[in-house]
């Protein structure tokens, strides 16, 4: 259980982190989202301990991280941004670090070593040094380093970075299936990825808090959210499309002569389109309903007013 | 102290995973050699001792032990795995008495190293090894203090030249705080309580003795202490900086 409340973070006259207050319990897997330079990673960096912050607090399980930040950080796995990890150390020699400062020993070491390498399937690459590795190996040795010791509580700070599209779709079924009963945090900048892996999604922008809910709720502020697009074999008088009772607003794109019809809210539209569709022989190719877009609410509520 | 242990394995294993530690071991005992050799006539001196070796060491220390206290947490900082060390249950106390140990450990391996001297002098007289020991301890523990100095300076900055420069300074000036040319120039004006203060704080001062295999407890105190202080300035400047 995490508890931030009033967090703020100033460098200087910047302000990274403004007033941000949160709860997240075990079982949430949280997408924190927000454009480069919002204060996400600040934000990480205070929740594991490893920033002051300059107001406000972080508590772990009822323990504020000031104080109890190396009794903490024990239940904590955490990625920092970029992956750091020792350059010269041979994968083994750097995992084998970790799980001895983590307090692993004997046969559960040696069990939760060679958990993490097949998990992350890293048995090719044991006694490289970690320097000449390739940027998806450093990556996936810095998810290893974070979950040797099965921490409650998981971090990760751009876990998909530099992955290409099979390493992403991997490390995504990884923390999914470590994500049980667990609590998770992920920042990222990849949408598909929060509604692909999370059950809630936290928006900052300028270090300010814009949005907190599921990914659901996110796609429902979209205005495409349960909107109807189809496209014409060829051209016809479409005009009363826009007259069908429900439908707000309609939109042609020029260039692939799709039409978006926007309901108004809480209304399903579809239905009527149909029958409009029949009963007038229109010859359409493709009809769809839209499940809301993620990246326009996104650029929405962190470049605007706050949702 | 456990995690003192870890960091301070892997420390050492990484100074010989890289070329660091052979290349200083190796200009270290050339170095070494040719102070005692060829500066400190060795062989005309006709005595079987170690003096003309120890003697130098100050100066040695001077340069190669900032070389290799420079990297301990500039790289950290550089390469970004500070945040990874310190979000580890490991508390900065405990890294920075590790990372010591560490190169405490290496600087340690190289004056082990210069043991075919000690074997020269014993073949070519009767030298009073009690007194070589001594030395040896001196050094080292002076050697300690350079350490700390250079770690220090290490953690204030993320580029390894600058931290290099700086401690070098910081030593010199606490190397030659005794030397008669710095003495002298207080001499016409200060009363001898500042000269004797000044005078105190020097390395060459506090290292004389030991050269000849005295170990006082105010030289040793002195280093000790010494060695210290500048790992808990090292332990604050870490504590105030690390996210910078």
């Amino acid at each position: 259980m995490i508890s931030v409340k009033h967090l703020t973070r100033t460098f200087d006259e910047f302000i990274a982190v403004d007033d941000l207050s949160f709860e997240i319990a075990p079982g949430d897997i949280v997408g924190f989202l927000g454009p480069n330079g919002a204060g996400k990673s600040t934000t990480m960096k205070m929740l594991t301990g490893f920033l002051p912050p300059t107001s406000g607090e972080v508590k772990i399980d009822n323990l504020s991280i000031d104080q109890n930040a190396k009794l903490l950080q024990k239940k904590i796995g955490y990625l920092p941004e970029g992956s750091p990890v020792y350059g010269d150390m041979t994968v083994y020699q750097f995992l084998h670090f970790i799980a001895d400062v983590r307090g692993l020993k004997g046969a559960e070491k040696r069990a939760r070593l060679s958990d993490v390498i097949k998990q992350l399937e890293l048995q090719s690459v044991l006694n490289r040094a970690v320097e000449n590795l390739s940027k998806g190996f450093k990556r996936r040795v810095g998810l290893a380093q974070a979950i040797i010791h099965d921490p409650q509580i998981l971090i990760l700070d751009e876990p998909t970075d530099g992955l290409d599209p099979n390493q992403k779709h991997h490390v995504r079924e990884l923390i999914r299936k470590l994500s049980q009963e667990k609590l998770v945090i992920i920042s990222t900048h990849i949408l598909e990825e929060v509604t692909s892996v999370c059950n809630r999604v936290i928006i900052i922008s300028k270090g300010q808090l814009r949005f907190d809910g599921t990914p659901t709720a996110l796609q429902q502020k979209s205005r495409y959210f349960h909107a109807v697009s189809l496209t014409l074999s060829y051209a016809a008088d479409i005009s009363g499309l826009a007259e069908i009772e429900g439908v707000a607003d309609m939109e042609i794109d020029r260039i692939t002569g799709r039409v978006t019809l926007f309901p108004e809210p809480d209304t399903y539209i579809l239905g009527r389109i149909t029958d409009y569709i029949h009963h007038r022989k229109l010859p359409v190719d493709s009809l769809y309903v839209e499940q809301g877009r993620v990246d326009e609410v996104f650029r929405r509520i962190t470049n605007g007013a706050a949702a | 102290m456990r995690n003192s242990w870890l960091v301070a394995r892997r420390e050492f294993s990484s100074f010989f995973a890289s070329p660091v530690a052979y290349v200083f071991i190796a200009i270290f005992l050339m170095l070494s050699g040719i102070f005692t050799f060829f500066v400190g006539n060795f062989y005309d001196r006709g005595q079987a001792d170690l003096l003309p070796f120890f003697n130098f060491h100050p100066w040695l220390y001077l340069f190669l032990v900032p070389a290799i206290g420079m990297r301990s947490w500039a790289e950290e900082r550089r390469s970004g795995t500070i945040e990874l060390l310190m979000t580890l249950p490991i508390t900065i106390t405990e890294a920075v008495i590790g990372k010591f140990l560490a190169a405490w450990g290496v600087l340690a391996l190289s004056l082990a190293l210069t043991f075919p001297l000690w074997i020269t002098v014993n073949y070519l007289g009767a030298p009073d090894n009690g007194i070589i020991v001594a030395a040896y301890i001196g050094s080292w523990l002076m050697a300690g203090a350079f350490l700390a100095i250079s770690m220090c300076m290490s953690a204030i900055t993320k580029n390894q030249v600058v931290a290099f420069i700086l401690a070098i300074v910081i030593c010199f000036l606490f190397v030659v705080c005794g030397s008669g040319i710095v003495l002298e120039a207080f001499q016409p004006w200060a009363g001898n309580l500042v000269i004797d203060t000044i005078a105190s704080f020097s390395f060459l001062t506090h290292f004389d003795a030991m050269a000849k295999g005295v170990l006082a407890l105010n030289d040793v105190g002195y280093f000790v202490i010494l060695t210290g202080l500048w790992l808990y300035g090292c332990q604050i400047i870490i504590e105030q900086k690390k996210a910078d």
